[in-house]
């Protein structure tokens, strides 16, 4: 069995699957960071609407508030076939990859913004009534102080749910992305044994998910997540 | 009333203010006049509206009706720039410090002269440094304020105010989060500044405290001012039946 294993091996690494493998990796890498690099920002911009206070921004946050709420209440795979319709009725002719890449992006603000509020909100109240009597603006109060704090409470659920959100990309191969899960199904087709071509899969997602666990270990170093941070 | 603007008018002067903590009316008609370098002192039992009071001041808590002068002028709250400029004249320290948490001691006091009123940093640094020497911190300046314990956070906290450089300062129940034995470092602290003339309205249960550096005393219960007058009317011959039965509660202590 085993024997047999090997004896493939240069048959499967060709040229032609290499590049094939590496692209679907690529794919996945896309999707994936487009997802949290996009969907950080956009839910942190949800976030921050959410905490403002003033009457004029009250339809914004309204809208923050449902966004969040309903998103992470979809299965991801109901939200792409959605995106995916909804691009056909409004006669948008776009490639899979982009019906997919915007939904990964609209999931991942929607959690996002929601950890990202938690964290701000974590930071006790007093932090906040301190910089309000010291006449900090909005934007001071979270960059000197808010924040610094908050990150600590960030971070971990943060690169918890982008770690998942890499496996999650999967679900695009619905919709005819040809990604990770999706190349190794075609390969597995193709006659390669699924030992084989799973067990390469799996070490193209831990190449791209080991990074990013290691990204977040530094970061959380970095702001202190665990205790003893300065002794 | 109608010749009232020709008196003289009060350093500090709060005028019938109502406040609420949503429906429920927390400060009913408080009236206040304070003059400068004066030491108020407010005391009642808990819940009665003292540090309410304070929050107003400084705009935490928009007071609903009535007014409150300074320096002959009306702090209008609802105007962002105008309370922020009256933002800029008091000081408040809190009864839980509330220093930040992710910033050093000497960082706790530069940063809002160096980032938010754009003094220069050198020269507030070295106020800063000669600030918290005064609070006697010198040696802590680059400690965090989960190293410090809670007089010492209280001191920095009062270093941090003065930075400010206020015209008024409020002390909210700033000894009452700490061991008994650290409240005397925060009291000399606060002794020093009331013999340098420091204008402060300071909320307080250390009765002989008020007693000693307080030139008005007033008499807090649910949200009205029950009583007001010199320190030693007030906490020896309370006329009202409720100031007399809390400072036999008090003193009983």
């Amino acid at each position: 069995m085993l024997a047999r294993l090997f004896e493939e091996i240069p048959r499967f690494f060709s040229h032609y699957n290499t590049i094939f493998l590496l692209k679907a990796a690529a794919t996945t890498l896309c999707l994936s960071a487009g997802g949290c690099i996009m969907g950080l920002l956009i839910g942190f911009s949800l976030a921050l609407i959410r905490i403002t206070r003033g009457q004029l921004l009250l339809p914004a946050r309204i809208l923050s508030i449902s966004y969040v709420e309903s998103f992470r209440r979809v299965p991801f795979l109901v939200t792409l076939l959605f995106m995916f319709f909804v691009y056909h009725a409004l006669n948008l002719t776009v490639s899979v990859f982009i019906v997919g890449l915007t939904t990964v992006c609209l999931i991942a603000a929607s959690y996002t913004g929601e950890i990202v509020r938690a964290g701000m909100e974590s930071v006790h109240i007093t932090q906040w009534e301190a910089t309000e009597a010291m006449n900090f603006t909005l934007v001071q109060k979270l960059r000197l102080v808010i924040l610094p704090q908050a990150w600590k409470v960030i971070l971990p659920p943060l690169f918890y749910f982008f770690l998942g959100f890499i496996k999650d990309t999967a679900l695009a191969s619905q919709i005819g992305v040809v990604e990770l899960t999706y190349s190794g199904k075609v390969l597995n087709n193709k006659g390669f044994s699924a030992a084989l071509v799973f067990g390469t899969v799996l070490a193209l997602y831990f190449t791209i998910s080991y990074p990013l666990a290691r990204f977040g270990a530094w970061m959380e170093k970095k702001v202190g997540v665990s205790k003893d941070r300065r002794r | 009333m109608a010749h009232g603007w020709r008196r003289r008018l009060a350093y500090l002067r709060i005028e019938d203010v109502d406040a609420f903590y949503g429906d429920t009316q927390v400060l009913h008609g408080v009236q206040l006049s304070i003059e400068k370098g004066q030491i108020v002192s407010l005391i009642g039992p808990s819940g009665s509206g003292k540090s309410t009071l304070l929050r107003v001041l400084v705009g935490l808590n928009k007071p609903r009706r009535g007014s409150v002068w300074l320096d002959g002028k009306p702090i209008e709250y609802g105007n962002k720039k105008a309370l922020r400029a009256a933002r800029d004249r008091f000081a408040i320290v809190f009864q839980q410090f509330n220093l930040f948490q992710n910033m050093n001691v000497l960082k706790n006091v530069t940063i809002v002269p160096v980032r938010i009123k754009k003094r220069d940093a050198q020269q507030v640094k070295k106020e800063a440094t000669a600030l918290l020497q005064k609070v006697g911190l010198g040696d802590k300046l680059h400690a965090y304020p989960d190293e410090l314990s809670g007089g010492q956070q209280q001191r920095v906290a009062i270093a941090r105010a003065l930075a400010l450089r206020p015209d008024v300062l409020l002390l909210d129940e700033v000894t009452s989060a700490l061991d008994p034995e650290l409240i005397n470092e925060v009291l000399d602290t606060i002794r020093l500044l009331a013999k340098e003339g420091m204008t402060m309205v300071i909320v307080s249960h250390e009765m002989a405290f008020v007693r000693e550096v307080a030139s008005k005393v007033l008499f807090m219960d649910e949200g009205r001012i029950v009583e007001a007058g010199e320190a030693k009317e007030v906490l020896d011959n309370p006329k009202t039946d409720r100031a007399k039965e809390f400072m036999a509660k008090i003193l009983r202590e």
